[in-house]
């Protein structure tokens, strides 16, 4: 396991699995669109706006994800120091931002013809939002204090308390039970959906987790990448202006 | 106990004497709320139907204004290096400032929101239910917003960052408040899951959040 927190070889193993996960999201993905928009029908009730539902669900899920990961990472920033845990948090936040606007987005836009409004305030569409705001909360104080893992320390903070808040997402369901339908796809005694929404739901619920952990190492790769370009910027800045080391110092 | 008493004493009277803070938040308190009318129309009925919502709304957004100032005093000409030194664990010095800015802040916030009622054309049936669901939810507020002081520490326009930090966290003591206080003036009964959850959620903040308002003490003064 440590050997994974060593930056070096973090980046020679993510630089031969990313091309191939980039790959297999994107085959995922095409099979996965041609399933919900061309091979299946729209829904009786629900026509053709049931198609919404294949890339909102998905975006909704890894939403949910995103967090868990930076909750995640923020132990392991907190806990254990581990030195690549900080980079994954910071990664993980504009990611999980993405796909929570993406999932309120296409929600209201599914609103609008099913419900007859793009917003209502709901419990989930409230808890998404509130969601979407501690990204926003986590990203701003990444991008105020200076120091990185000062920055990443006070993220893990941030995080951990806001992670309070996604037990209260995933059952705010149960507890207000308001006009968003309740939870169709995991609960006791199987789904309630029928097969031919279930398969094109699913491949793009892989597909987007593909995409989420391609994009995730994507940007872990590119901070690990600008965390280097800042040390030689500063060591050359240092060599530049250093005051020459007297002969003698460097002959003894 | 000895220390965390005096602490507490030594913050109540520093924002007495002081003055500024406490007078600060109240007269936010007071302006936000008479110019909300101006805004929504002077329509008694509409304004008694929100009123609960609102004062609890301006309450949150004045306690918020105050609480960036929590460690900040003490930050900047050290004493919170010194505390740190003290015998008290720096989560008894968080739940200490934090309790202080209840005391001096939250709860004279609370006690002036009836006068404010008055304002709106609030039921009179709903002054003691908004005045006990602000007291039993204005704690979790304090402690949260200390977590938010304490991360925010240090850093140019830290302000405005803490309320982005800090008001979602605060939205379930508003959502139970406000949903505490309509069903009582819908019937007797049903009140008491929402009265129940906002007591929880204030306990639990009280007991929890002075762990991560430490830690982040802790960042700050290494």
């Amino acid at each position: 396991m440590y050997q994974f927190a060593n930056p070096t070889f973090f980046m020679k193993l993510s630089g031969i699995v990313l091309p191939w996960l980039w790959a297999l999201a994107g085959i995922v993905a095409a099979i996965g669109l041609y399933m919900g928009f061309l091979a299946s029908p729209g829904d009786y009730q629900q026509g053709e706006t049931v198609r919404i539902m294949y890339i909102h669900v998905p975006a909704a899920w890894l939403a949910m994800m995103g967090y868990t990961m930076i909750f995640l990472s923020s132990l392991g920033t907190l806990i254990f120091r581990h030195p690549l845990a900080d980079v994954s948090a910071k990664a993980a936040a504009p990611i999980g931002a993405a796909f929570t606007l993406q999932a309120l987005v296409t929600g209201a836009i599914w609103g609008k013809p099913t419900w007859g409004t793009y917003w209502a305030w709901d419990a989930r569409l409230t808890s998404f939002l509130i969601l979407f705001f501690l990204y926003l909360g986590l990203i701003a104080l990444w991008n105020s204090i200076e120091e990185q893992s000062k920055a990443g320390r006070a993220a893990a903070i941030l995080a951990i308390v806001g992670s309070v808040n996604i037990p209260i997402i995933h059952y705010s369901v149960e507890w207000w039970n308001t006009l968003h339908q309740g939870a169709s796809v995991f609960k006791a005694g199987g789904p309630t959906i029928a097969a031919v929404f279930l398969w094109p739901l699913l491949l793009m619920a892989i597909a987007f987790t593909l995409l989420f952990f391609a994009l995730h190492l994507t940007a872990m790769r590119t901070e690990i990448l600008r965390r280097r370009v800042a040390g030689m910027r500063a060591r050359r800045a240092d060599e530049a202006y250093a005051p020459p080391i007297p002969a003698a110092s460097v002959a003894s | 106990m000895t220390p965390f008493l005096t602490l507490l004493r030594r913050d109540i009277a520093l924002a007495l004497r002081e003055g500024g803070a406490i007078g600060t938040a109240l007269g936010f308190y007071l302006i936000v709320v008479a110019i909300l009318p101006l805004g929504l129309g002077p329509d008694l009925n509409l304004l008694s139907g929100i009123a609960p919502g609102v004062l609890w709304v301006a309450l949150l957004l004045s306690a918020l204004l105050s609480a960036d100032r929590i460690f900040h005093a003490d930050h900047e000409d050290g004493t919170l290096e010194a505390l740190a030194l003290g015998p008290l664990p720096l989560e008894l010095i968080a739940a200490a400032k934090a309790t202080a800015h209840w005391l001096t802040t939250a709860l004279p916030l609370a006690l002036m929101a009836p006068l404010l009622g008055l304002m709106l054309n609030l039921d009179i049936a709903a002054y003691l239910p908004l005045v006990g669901t602000m007291l039993v939810g204005t704690p979790a507020i304090s402690f949260i917003g200390s977590i938010g002081a304490a991360l925010t520490l240090g850093i140019r326009r830290g302000g405005l960052l803490l309320s982005l930090l800090v008001l979602p966290l605060f939205i379930p003591v508003l959502i139970f408040g406000v949903s505490t206080i309509s069903a009582i003036l819908v019937g007797p009964g049903g009140y008491m899951s929402p009265l129940l959850i906002l007591m929880a959620f204030s306990v639990a903040s009280i007991v929890l959040s002075p762990f991560a308002t430490a830690a982040a003490l802790r960042l700050q003064l290494s």
